[in-house]
């Protein structure tokens, strides 16, 4: 991760924070109630709706977003490869939000059944995949992290 | 051959950059000097703008400029791109649909003024000290209500609020009310099919530049058509030529026909970048999206269904009442017309066919195309009133289907809608659906759920669709404004490495990575060798876009074509590179060969000689290495199929789960079966939502009640199951290059009356008489359903 800092008023969100000062447009915003999950991002550790906490409260937290989740070296972190490698993904918007959920999801729950999967997902919508592919690819992913690389990833 | 090409399923190389965070939407693109709009919408359904002050807002800090309706007397109205005739010969009714409300508003979220400042927040901030005034007019919301005498009209100026009353086929009229008259038994059935908004995840976004010194227009926009757009804007709306507007469509966060449009929003940021001589840029919120991006369906239907005394269709008469809503989107008037009436002979041999249509205005969102398009409501009008019809006549669903399937030898068969359907095999899919939907073992299945005190029912359908839209002649005859080709450029570079630039766009598709597998497949090269541009309209050709599922069976063919066109020059190439006569040159694997020889040349070489043409036929042929080809197929395909839903209902408490779903679908040849199956579970998911969850409400004033995904239910993860999919059967559609039929619109088109066919059934095993619930069947519903019927 990098320091980043910024001015921003009380009321930037931190998804605009985001976005807008820093430029890491991985981070979608899909919906102005946070429900649809585009967001989510890691502030300390926690899976968070970027659109539902203001930028101005994180002063010294660590966020980790969709830029942050391919390996040192570039290719596709564990959990990519599997959206990959499964079809977990169409048009791709809501994709960093159901990337960073399984990998929150992936660190409490190393190997959730698939029900568990689905009530986690409740916080994400996608429109393209029917969720079909995208259970199927954390299932996936869950078998092949480790705990310790779950707790990495 | 190397690995890849047609028939594999290809890892999407466009993920990459999805799951990295680095996919390039509108939203992501900024400017420099860019300022921002926010739009002031209309916050009742219909009244007349008594006041509108911009004064105290335009003192506001970082205001630029406040527009109003004012301000777009003189460019043209948003247009509507197909004309109906009505049943009188005449035309439909075509109310002006302004840029910003002027005078009136119509419906909740229409425009009333556009604030455009330095700061999004401080657009609206301004927009909060508009002083606007409206007098509040009586909603029409109701369509049967729209259509009384003296009903209060949504455009005065058009004297009425049907848009048209159209008849199809008019000439059958008679023979079809004789037939139902006269026939041993007519199952009767009145349905909704619920008003649906659309929600691509990505709300749309629209950017617009212009450069005064050269004239030049650039927009931005979140569509699945950026020359569709360049078109329709430019020469109806702006009065921009064509040479001197760029529209670009970059990475688009799905679209499912809502992206088709042209709105707006597009022509108000074109137009204010050259007023305020800066970029502007809106990007939509969901709130805005909910009241502002086109909804789908909302038709009220009354189907009648004639059997003879074995079950055998004799006739279908239809009477559908289609919301256009507040103004005629881009395809609103097609979509209930041609694109709904020429499916009502469905997968059968009903000889005779009559549906009726009357749009009407309401004071409620445009209605246009949503994923299927008029497809969708006539499978479900058919597939229900079958089944009911099954039910009373004591027949399994199943045979009475197959004893009215149009029959292998029967192709191609002439409908009495219009089309012919070049090729098919329904009970293939029937008996494969049959299979994977483990039909046989239900009964146990059934048995186990009325242990635990459940209901389950399995519903089964067939579907056909009309595809690949669409030749344009026939469109043309039919009312189209538009010609509905494909285009596409190879460019072939001197190393070999291939540009195809087409007309088709991809906002979820994955064409990034299917296209490159035709091209690879053709001349025997890598795929990784070959990249797409598509988004552009100042690199591609002038290409119709995606919709209609029309992408591979018509923008591939383009592609295929051109690709044709660059072997045949190649092929010249290589046959003066070896002496050889061009007719004995063959290509296979990548390598141009002498038939019966072991001389041959690599493509590379044939690639390199055309750009360095030192040793070159230059007497015969250009030099260079890249062609175009446009495409205009000759019928629409006809994918078809058979689905079945599998539920368990509480019936005490009408909660319905979807615990089964099997789709066997013949798309034809299949380029890519991962992306295939992946269109197939995206569909069946939207058609699930629309038949459990989902469907947009208004009150009797004409305020949106479902305005959030706090209202408005849209299918998560745990409301679906795993879908079984099966794409096995195919006959090959006859009349496109790679005897494809395209596959994007199947899910949501058979899945619908699945899933209420099921839970019927399901009722029905309980021996509560219940025939028929309307969409979506949400516990209220249902419960409410099972108590009157007890």
């Amino acid at each position: 991760g990098k320091p980043a800092r910024g001015e921003v008023e009380d009321r930037t969100l931190l998804v605009d924070f985001l976005r807008n000062e820093l430029r890491l447009t991985g981070t979608h915003v899909g919906c102005d109630t946070s429900q649809c999950g585009a967001c989510v991002v890691h502030v300390d550790g926690l899976a968070v709706k970027a659109c539902s906490i203001f930028a101005a409260d994180l002063e010294g937290a660590e966020v980790r977003t969709i830029e942050g989740m391919a390996n040192a070296d570039g290719s596709l972190g564990v959990i990519q490869a599997a959206f990959q490698e499964h079809h977990g993904l169409q048009c791709g918007f809501c994709t960093p939000g159901m990337v960073m959920s399984a990998a929150s999801l992936l660190k409490d729950e190393p190997n959730p059944s698939e029900a568990e999967i689905r009530e986690y997902l409740k916080g994400n919508i996608c429109r393209c995949t029917g969720y079909h592919n995208i259970v199927k690819a954390i299932q996936a992913a869950a078998g092949q992290l480790s705990p310790a690389s779950a707790a990495a990833e | 051959m190397p690995d890849g090409g047609i028939g594999a399923s290809s890892k999407r190389r466009e993920d990459v950059r999805f799951l990295t965070g680095k996919g390039r939407y509108t939203d992501d693109m900024n400017q420099p000097g860019q300022a921002h709009v926010h739009f002031l919408r209309s916050d009742v359904a219909h009244g007349r703008i008594v006041r509108l002050d911009t004064e105290a807002a335009a003192a506001m800090p970082g205001v630029l400029r406040i527009f109003t309706g004012a301000d777009f007397t003189d460019v043209g109205g948003i247009p509507c791109g197909w004309q109906i005739t009505d049943r009188q010969g005449q035309p439909m009714l075509e109310p002006r649909h302004p840029v910003l409300a002027h005078g009136k508003v119509r419906h909740v979220g229409d425009p009333v003024a556009a604030v455009v400042a330095e700061t999004l927040a401080q657009a609206r901030d301004a927009a909060e000290a508009i002083e606007l005034e409206i007098e509040a007019l009586p909603a029409v919301i109701d369509m049967r209500k729209a259509l009384a005498e003296g009903a209060t009209l949504v455009h005065e100026e058009i004297g009425s609020n049907l848009c048209f009353d159209w008849g199809f086929v008019e000439e059958n009229r008679e023979a079809v009310d004789q037939a139902i008259r006269g026939a041993h038994h007519v199952t009767t059935l009145e349905l909704v099919n619920n008003r649906m908004i659309p929600n691509a995840m990505e709300p749309r976004v629209a950017l617009g530049e212009y450069d005064a010194a050269d004239e030049q227009h650039t927009l931005w926009t979140t569509s699945q058509n950026p020359h569709v757009i360049r078109l329709l804007m430019g020469a109806f709306v702006l009065n921009i030529p064509e040479h001197k507007l760029r529209v670009v469509a970059p990475d688009v966060g799905g679209g499912f026909g809502s992206k088709i449009y042209h709105y707006a929003e597009e022509a108000f940021v074109t137009f204010a970048a050259k007023a305020v001589g800066r970029p502007v840029k809106w990007t939509s919120t969901r709130s805005e999206a909910f009241m502002s991006d086109a909804h789908g369906r909302d038709h009220v239907t009354k189907i009648e269904l004639a059997m003879d005394a074995e079950g055998k269709f004799l006739a279908v008469r239809t009477d559908t009442l289609a919301n256009m809503g507040a103004y005629l989107s881009t395809f609103a008037s097609c979509t209930p017309t041609w694109l709904h009436g020429t499916l009502m002979a469905g997968n059968y041999t009903t000889p005779l066919v009559y549906v009726n249509v009357k749009a009407v205005f309401t004071n409620t969102v445009p209605v246009d195309a949503y994923r299927g398009a008029g497809r969708p409501e006539a499978t479900y009008q058919l597939e229900r009133v079958i089944d009911k019809a099954a039910r009373e006549i004591g027949m399994d669903p199943v045979e009475l289907r197959r004893k009215n399937f149009v029959k292998p030898e029967q192709f191609p068969y002439q409908t009495p809608v219009a089309v012919v359907y070049d090729t098919g095999d329904y009970d293939a899919t029937m008996d494969k659906l049959i299979e994977i939907a483990d039909r046989a073992g239900f009964p146990a299945r059934r048995a186990e759920s009325e242990s635990r005190g459940r209901l389950r029912g399995l519903g089964i359908i067939s579907y056909i669709e009309a595809c690949g839209i669409a030749p344009s002649k026939l469109v043309g005859q039919l009312g189209a404004r538009a010609g509905l080709y494909e285009s596409a450029t190879v460019r072939v570079n001197a190393t070999g490495s291939i540009s195809v630039y087409t007309g088709s766009h991809s906002h979820g598709q994955g064409h990034e990575t299917t296209f490159p597998q035709v091209v690879a497949s053709m001349l025997g090269i890598d795929e990784k060798q070959i990249d797409i541009v598509h988004g552009d309209t100042s690199k591609i050709p002038f290409g119709m876009g995606t919709y209609g599922s029309r992408s591979i069976a018509v923008g591939g063919s383009a592609m295929v074509r051109a690709t044709e066109k660059i072997i045949a020059k190649a092929k010249k190439i290589a046959a003066h590179l070896m002496e050889a006569a061009e007719g004995d040159v063959e290509l296979a694997d990548g390598k141009f060969t002498v038939a019966g020889t072991d001389r041959s040349v690599a493509w590379t070489d044939v690639t390199l000689a055309a750009y360095v043409p030192h040793n070159y036929p230059l007497e015969d042929i250009e030099p260079g290495l890249e062609e175009t080809a446009f495409y205009d197929p000759s019928n629409f395909t006809y994918p078809a199929g058979a689905y079945a839903c599998e539920v368990e209902v509480d019936p005490e408490t009408g909660g319905v789960e979807v615990v089964g779903f099997a789709a066997a679908d013949d798309f034809g040849n299949v380029i890519n079966p991962m992306i295939v199956e992946g269109q197939v579970h995206g569909g069946v998911a939207q058609g699930i939502g629309q038949a459990l969850l989902e469907g947009a409400r208004y009150d009797e004033e004409g305020q949106l009640q479902t305005g959030s995904y706090m209202d408005y239910a849209m299918p998560r993860a745990g409301d679906l199951p795993f879908v079984a999919v099966d794409h096995s059967c195919v006959t090959p559609c006859t009349h496109n290059p790679l005897g494809v039929k395209g596959c994007g619109e199947a899910g949501a088109i058979g899945s619908p009356p699945a899933l209420v066919n099921a839970v019927i059934d399901a009722l029905q095993s309980g021996n509560i008489a219940v025939t028929h619930i309307d969409m979506p069947l949400t516990p209220s519903r249902v419960w409410a359903a099972i108590q009157s019927a007890r």
